[in-house]
């Protein structure tokens, strides 16, 4: 009943002439990533973009290694537990830096503003931005500020660059996991995605649980000492959550990974939101974990020197890569038997059903 | 969680399919149609396939109303949410439901329309309540189990006093389209498929009870074990069907005796029979149009009917024909026998009723399961 | 076409409303169609509302029912 041959893969072409950005296109699935290659991509062409990872690396002029990154900030509710959108904005892309092993020098950060913002709004960012970025000792050195007419905005919209220096000889990218590496998770996963939507009108319900929104490059340093050549990559598991990280690293690797869903760290609370909602929590963005991806030898030294750090305490083994022509993610799950876990269709929804 | 991690114990899991290879005689087959959606997913989700035994199939089957609403009544819902003066609330699982022409709930929200996701149809009310000069819509769909939140609804509006809000009702019902199931034969060529019983649905039985099932234990002398949400459920459920099956009985067996009485929850169901009626048709994505499957609201509340208040005229949308749906909503095909599988129908690019909403069999099958059948050209 | 989860009543409202806590996440939540419901039972949720009540006596039933099964399982 199964056809032998392998079927010829489809890859639906954007429709330029009559199609519209939904809100798919933002939730880090196969959409966003459609979205992009059909239209930056193929328009931005260049070798550096290519890397595909959420930094760029480049040499430098007068020799070394640089990386830089940049990020867009819409959350909405601008304030939730456990932050908002400047800390948010400081600590994301403080982080996109950090996945690559660089230590990030400095932050620039834009700012949308819709007309009628209140100014006490306005300082509660800054200020939560600026606290931010002197805990992790990376300063925001330049800007830029401009206002838009009521109702383009929602309240404010940040736009963030960071640029970041590699040590020498460290190379860690989302092409370079092999079968047989293995990966471990810095805590617990959908913590920041449920803060947020438990702050959202319609569905609102009560939970004691804050965003994990928090700058991991001091982690990142720990664990590159400890790991050395063994640490193969990093990555922040952000929109679309893990499921969307592990299948782009598969893609990226070109190979599949095998998990065991009991060794993945999630809160109760984050559990029982996600069975209210009809939510996976797999998918369910976060803000301050990272997924990292090395090699066997190295494995031990790296948990324990992630489990020492505050940032890692949770940290845990989840499974490890394997040769798979198809680049499946599969899963054992609690009850023993296996499912795949798929890139996210569309935006996760609260279901019904 | 209580009540519910007990019902999800790994290491019980084991024991209990241990318990069903051993029952399962080895000479024969067996084929249960899980009905409800819900099942299909904690089926597939919990990768409950891989703990039973080789000669024991699950059939997947439409117990999922997203998966069966017509194309025509998405195209009425969008057309609704076209009209300016209107907000359309509608559950989330129905924003992406292909419309004609690629259209959707979402696709319209991205060209403008009011359209409001929502959790429960009291959220409906309340915006209704808030915003008197909208016409608020709610969009109203689901088997048993969601009818009665939809009665309560309008209840309130109506003690409300409020003008402003309708329902756009969609409601169908179980033992109906359990018959249909049995009763048609898609093909005349080929022998009927055989169903050797059913795991009856969870929470559509907390609101009907158990007599609704007994025309086919008695009438179609089929099993039918009304089964509880979590896996552990499942799998005891599937026991029972196995052991009715070897000691050819064909009774309404009630595995969920926490949630499911005999006579089910008579203040739902004496409300739904107060406000809404049996339709004469409807007309049901992959099985076709189907004598007293659905319900409308009762005359007496036309007001609040949005059919009747936006001259709502459904046209009828014809299927893909490339599209197996019919037949894999009887069990007769699988997923992976269907063309268009994983290559031009995705979740993200539905095509027909299995793929459209995350129960439905082929979606089902593609988010956790195709790692069994699948082998693609990888574009790398 | 259940998605349904059972929690804890924690509070009574006015309206036939109540409030409901999963392991603490806590949401408010219809009771119309559930009646005498109180305090400390667990109810069946299902698109804000609740459907019918838990019954404890069977639920304890059916684990040990669900025991029982596992055990025939097992090698003697």
């Amino acid at each position: 009943m199964n056809s032998e041959a392998p079927r010829k893969s489809f890859r639906r072409k954007l429709d330029i002439a009559h199609g519209r950005v939904d809100m798919s296109h933002g939730s880090g699935g196969r959409a966003m990533a459609d979205l992009i290659a059909g239209i930056f991509r193929a328009e931005f062409a260049n070798d550096l973009l290519d890397q595909g990872n959420d930094q760029a690396s480049f040499p430098t002029p007068s020799g070394g290694r640089m990386v830089m990154t940049t990020d867009g900030y819409v959350v909405s509710p601008l304030f939730f537990p456990g932050g908002d959108i400047g800390s948010l904005a400081v600590h994301g892309t403080i982080n996109d830096v950090a996945m690559s092993g660089a230590r990030p020098l400095y932050l620039s950060a834009s700012f949308i503003i819709e007309e009628g913002f209140a100014f006490a709004d306005l300082q509660r960012i800054a200020r939560s931005m600026g606290d931010a970025s002197r805990e992790a000792g990376v300063p925001v050195i330049t800007g830029d500020t401009k206002v838009v007419e009521r109702g383009k905005a929602d309240g404010v919209f940040i736009a963030t660059t960071a640029i970041g220096v590699v040590p020498d000889g460290l190379v860690l990218s989302g092409d370079r996991a092999e079968p047989g590496d293995i990966v471990i998770v810095s805590g617990s996963m959908g913590d920041h995605g449920v803060a947020i939507m438990s702050s959202r009108e319609n569905l609102e319900f009560e939970t004691e649980i804050r965003s994990d929104s928090a700058a991991l490059h001091e982690l990142v340093a720990v664990m590159v000492q400890a790991a050395g050549p063994h640490l193969k990559l990093m990555r922040d598991p952000t929109r679309g959550g893990l499921a969307a990280t592990l299948n782009e690293l598969a893609h990226q690797s070109k190979i599949g990974f095998r998990i065991d869903e009991d060794a993945i760290p999630i809160k109760s609370q984050v559990a029982a939101a996600c069975e209210l909602l009809g939510l996976d929590p797999l998918f369910v963005a976060n803000e301050g974990k990272l997924v990292a991806v090395v090699a066997p030898a190295g494995a031990d030294a790296l948990l324990a020197a992630m489990r020492a750090h505050r940032h890692g305490t949770d940290a845990a083994i989840i499974g490890k890569a394997v040769a798979d022509e198809q680049r499946f993610v599969q899963m054992t799950t609690s009850f023993g038997g296996g499912r795949i876990v798929d890139w996210l269709s569309g935006e996760q929804l609260p279901r019904i059903c | 969680m209580k009540y519910v991690d007990e019902y999800r114990d790994g290491a019980l899991a084991r024991d209990i399919a241990a318990t069903i290879a051993a029952e399962v005689q080895p000479d024969r087959s067996y084929a249960f149609m899980e009905f409800c959606g819900g099942h299909t997913h904690a089926i597939s989700r919990y990768g409950i396939e891989d703990l039973l035994p080789k000669n024991l199939r699950m059939i997947h089957g439409p117990g999922c109303p997203v998966c069966v609403l017509p194309v025509g009544r998405i195209d009425d819902a969008i057309r609704l949410a076209a009209n300016p003066a209107v907000t359309l609330c509608t559950y989330a699982d129905l924003m992406r439901v292909p419309g004609s022409h690629g259209a959707s709930l979402l696709k319209a929200k991205a060209a403008g329309a009011d359209i409001r996701m929502i959790y429960s149809s009291l959220d409906a009310v309340r915006i209704a309540e808030a915003e008197p000069s909208r016409e608020v819509v709610f969009f109203a769909i689901g088997f048993e189990t969601t009818t009665p939140p939809t009665a309560i609804a309008l209840r309130q509006a109506i003690a409300k006093g409020l003008s402003n809000f309708s329902v756009f009702c969609n409601h169908v019902l179980t033992p109906v389209a359990m018959r249909t199931i049995l009763d048609t034969n898609d093909d005349p060529n080929e022998a009927p498929i055989i169903i050797d019983g059913f795991v009856g649905p969870s929470h559509v039985s907390s609101i009907i009870g158990l007599a609704p099932y007994r025309e086919f234990a008695e009438t179609w002398r089929k099993p039918v074990v009304i089964a509880g949400f979590e896996p552990l459920d499942v799998m005891q459920a599937i026991l029972m069907l196995v052991r009715q099956v070897n000691q050819q009985r064909a009774e309404v067996e009630n595995q969920y005796i926490r949630a499911v009485t005999a006579t089910g929850n008579l203040i739902a169901q004496n409300l739904c029979a107060e406000i809404f009626e049996l339709r004469d048709s409807f007309e049901w994505r992959g099985l076709g149009h189907v004598a007293a499957s659905a319900l409308k609201l009762r005359a007496a509340y036309a007001t609040y009917d949005a059919e009747q208040r936006f001259a709502v005229q459904t046209t009828a949308a014809a299927d893909n024909p490339a599209c197996e749906c019919p037949a894999i909503l009887r069990g007769r095909k699988r997923p992976a026998d269907c063309k268009l599988f994983a290559t031009v129908c995705t979740p993200e690019t539905p095509t027909g009723a299995c793929m459209v909403s995350s129960e439905g069999a082929c979606a089902a099958h593609y988010t956790y399961g195709r790692f069994r059948t699948h082998r693609m050209q990888v574009a790398s | 076409m259940c998605l349904a989860i059972p929690a804890l009543v924690v509070q009574i409202l006015p309206d036939q409303m109540a409030r409901i806590s999963l392991d603490g996440v806590m949401k408010t939540i219809s009771i119309a169609l559930v009646e005498d419901v109180a305090v400390g039972d667990y109810v069946i949720v299902h698109v804000g509302h609740a459907l019918t009540r838990i019954d404890p006596a069977e639920a304890e039933h059916t684990l040990a029912l669900l025991a029982e099964a596992g055990a025939l399982g097992q090698p003697a």
